[in-house]
């Protein structure tokens, strides 16, 4: 027994030996990868799964990082925050990745966190929730730009229109609850009133009955948060109704996607959307041109799809990884100080300036109000 | 309160419902038939959408023909799914069957998955997007194409089931399935057929809502769990206490959104569900022990 026992040290120690020795040997970088790539956030993981992969292959036929290739090891988390937690550690434990990338849900961010901070591994999310990096945890970065910079986008035009009152129409999720709760905080500073507050379920087809009500209330302006395709349904109904009340829709909905399926009704609506969805028409002057444009032709080229910002949250995520591993990180702490140190950087998101205060590292210039004008994206002035 | 936003809510309710309807019916018919509560059949609406995509989009039809090949490749799935996963049943107890069911309805919505991805969709409308008003209301040309299907079918239902030998046999087998074997009706064959005709009825309810709801490989379950309800409420008869049924349901869930709040719209739905379950199950309309036809 005794003995038993001496081996299984023996062994435990040469493999602890050998682990970093055969790291080094194999030359590559790890990174692993979280995406909810199945299941109801699967419209997040997917893009980011698939422009993380491209982006990695993309590096390694560039020659890798100073000769190293970068190795991407992904797990599907399904949107399931307890599958979450068991694969971030699988991917610590038995991959022995340097960072990890994702979750893609708010709640699988949270879920994970504790795990990132317990084994000292960073870990940039893909979620946009604020509760991420505020208050601010040492081992965590976000790409995916903060609700309130979109809530923030809209409250300022409203404001610079001298438009008030405000009827709210949310998704009864976690996106719609969250924006829900972003609106509310922030009407009073811009010296908006929010005059009603509706919600529908994600699954509902038909919201008739709450524009009719808020039709009685008459607003200024009508603001609906949530996620395909209950906002196309929302801007059919409004058509049918023959509301003449601006519609503002959130960033959840600022893909194509929206456009083929809310038709004709989608005309004229307004919303904040992050830079790829506009990124042919943005002055050559905007920094984040270039990321942007390269990154929406490789999608295309890649997926017969068009790249959209759920996408780029992985694609910035991975370039600023590769930014830590070029200044010569090559253990988690390195690279967490590194990605720290990260400035001005043009991603897709936005322009990145982490700090050891800041580690959602955007500013709300990542925002653009955007209006659909004969089926495609123009930008507000 | 207006007289305008009053009328909205009870026509955009009369439209859901007549959807609620539909469906319910479709639970019904093979409730009567074969005693079990068929809970694939929110897939069928489902398919019925998804299909009509397919045909319009892949195989680009016109969309006059792009429906009936949705309708008969939806009915034919109702009829594989009978023949795999209903008749082969050693014990055909209601709880196993009920339960084969719920297995079938995740099986087709998960291949669905596979084969169309998660992404929603949207189809054409049958004509045009121009609203209709009515009094002070508004409704969309697709909701007059919803109420007159909806009536259409539920007539032919009544035909079928009053007016012809294969309906009257199906009758017979909802009364007692025993002594309408002993006359000679091929039981399984009526099982069989009233799968036919439920899954023909939830592929055109599919069809006929895409164009306002949108369709995806999951708009099933919510739509299914209505007609559910609309059935339930309706006393499972396949008939017009149903149809009744849906519509109650459409109208107090657009009412209840509208005038109460919102967030409890669907829970008004189940709560009505729960209710009479609880206090009249045996339907709202019916007596203690009803016939179900």
């Amino acid at each position: 027994m005794k003995k038993r026992f001496v081996v299984a040290c023996c062994l435990l120690c040469i493999s602890l030996l050998s682990a970093p020795v055969s790291f080094a040997a194999a030359g590559a970088i790890r990174i692993g990868g979280l995406f909810a790539v199945t299941g109801p956030a699967a419209f997040l993981g997917e893009p980011e799964r698939n422009s993380a992969k491209m982006v990695v292959d993309e590096i390694n036929a560039a020659g890798g990082i100073k000769g190293r290739k970068l190795e991407l090891v992904t797990y599907d988390t399904a949107g399931d925050a307890t599958k979450a937690v068991q694969l971030a550690t699988k991917l610590i434990r038995d991959d022995k990745v340097v960072a990890i990338i994702g979750p893609s849900t708010t709640g699988e961010s949270m879920a994970v966190i504790p795990v990132a901070e317990k084994e000292q591994i960073p870990l940039i999310s893909c979620s946009a929730g604020i509760k991420i990096t505020d208050p601010l945890k040492k081992w965590i970065f976000k790409t995916a730009q903060n609700d309130t910079l979109a809530v923030g986008r809209i409250f300022e035009q409203l404001q610079k229109q001298k438009l008030t009152k405000v009827s709210i129409l949310t998704v009864s999720d976690g996106f719609g609850s969250s924006g829900r709760e972003q609106l509310k905080a922030q009407a009073a500073t811009f010296g908006i009133a929010i005059v009603s507050d509706d919600t529908y379920s994600p699954k509902d087809t038909d919201m008739t009955s709450q524009l009719t009500k808020i039709r009685g209330i008459k607003p200024d302006v009508i603001i609906c948060w949530g996620t395909n395709p209950g906002p196309a349904v929302i801007a059919k109904n409004a058509k049918q109704l023959g509301l003449k009340i601006p519609l503002y829709m959130s960033h959840g909905v600022s893909s194509k996607k929206f456009i083929d399926l809310a038709g004709d009704a989608a005309e004229g609506i307004r919303l904040p959307s992050g830079k790829v969805l506009v990124a042919d028409v943005l002055p050559a002057s905007d920094p984040q041109k270039k990321s942007l444009l390269a990154f929406v032709k490789d999608y295309q080229n890649h997926f017969k799809t068009e790249g959209d910002h759920f996408g780029g949250h992985a694609w910035d995520a991975v370039m600023l990884l590769k930014g830590a591993f070029e200044n010569g990180a090559n253990t988690p702490a390195a690279v967490r100080d590194q990605l720290e140190k990260t400035k001005q950087f043009h991603g897709i998101g936005g322009t990145f300036n982490y700090s050891s205060h800041d580690h959602a590292g955007l500013g709300k210039e990542a925002f653009v109000l955007v209006e659909v004008k004969n089926k495609d994206w123009v930008i507000v002035k | 309160m207006q007289f305008d936003q009053l009328l909205q809510y009870l026509l955009s309710g009369l439209s859901t419902g007549a959807i609620y309807a539909l469906i319910g019916i479709g639970f019904s018919i093979i409730y009567n038939a074969t005693g079990i509560i068929n809970f694939a059949q929110g897939e069928f609406v489902m398919l019925g959408g998804m299909l009509t995509l397919l045909f319009l989009e892949t195989c680009k039809l016109p969309l006059w023909a792009a429906i009936p090949c949705a309708i008969s490749v939806a009915t034919a799935s109702g009829i594989l799914f009978e023949r795999l996963a209903i008749r082969p049943l050693r014990q055909p107890t209601p709880i196993n069957l009920v339960i084969i069911t719920i297995g079938g309805s995740i099986l087709i919505r998960g291949l669905s998955m596979l084969l169309w991805g998660k992404d929603t969709h949207a189809i054409p409308p049958f004509s045009g997007e121009e609203p209709i008003a009515v009094g002070g209301a508004t409704i969309l040309p697709q909701h007059l194409w919803i109420l007159g299907i909806t009536l259409l079918i539920i007539a032919a239902n009544k035909f079928f089931f009053y007016y012809t030998v294969s309906g009257k046999a199906m009758r017979a087998c909802a009364y007692n399935r025993r002594a309408a074997g002993l006359v000679g009706i091929d039981v399984r064959r009526m099982v069989l057929f009233s799968f036919i005709i439920s899954s023909a009825m939830g592929s055109v309810a599919g069809i006929i809502v895409a164009p306002l709801t949108m369709t995806a490989y999951d708009v099933g379950v919510m739509l299914g769990l209505k007609g559910f309800c609309a059935a339930i409420i309706g006393g499972m008869s396949s008939g017009g206490a149903t149809v009744v049924g849906g519509l109650v349901l459409g109208v107090l869930e657009s009412l209840g959104a509208g005038l109460i709040s919102s967030g409890y719209k669907d829970a008004i739905a189940f709560i009505i569900l729960l209710l009479i379950l609880f206090i009249r199950p045996q339907g709202l309309f019916g007596k203690a022990q009803s016939e179900r036809v």
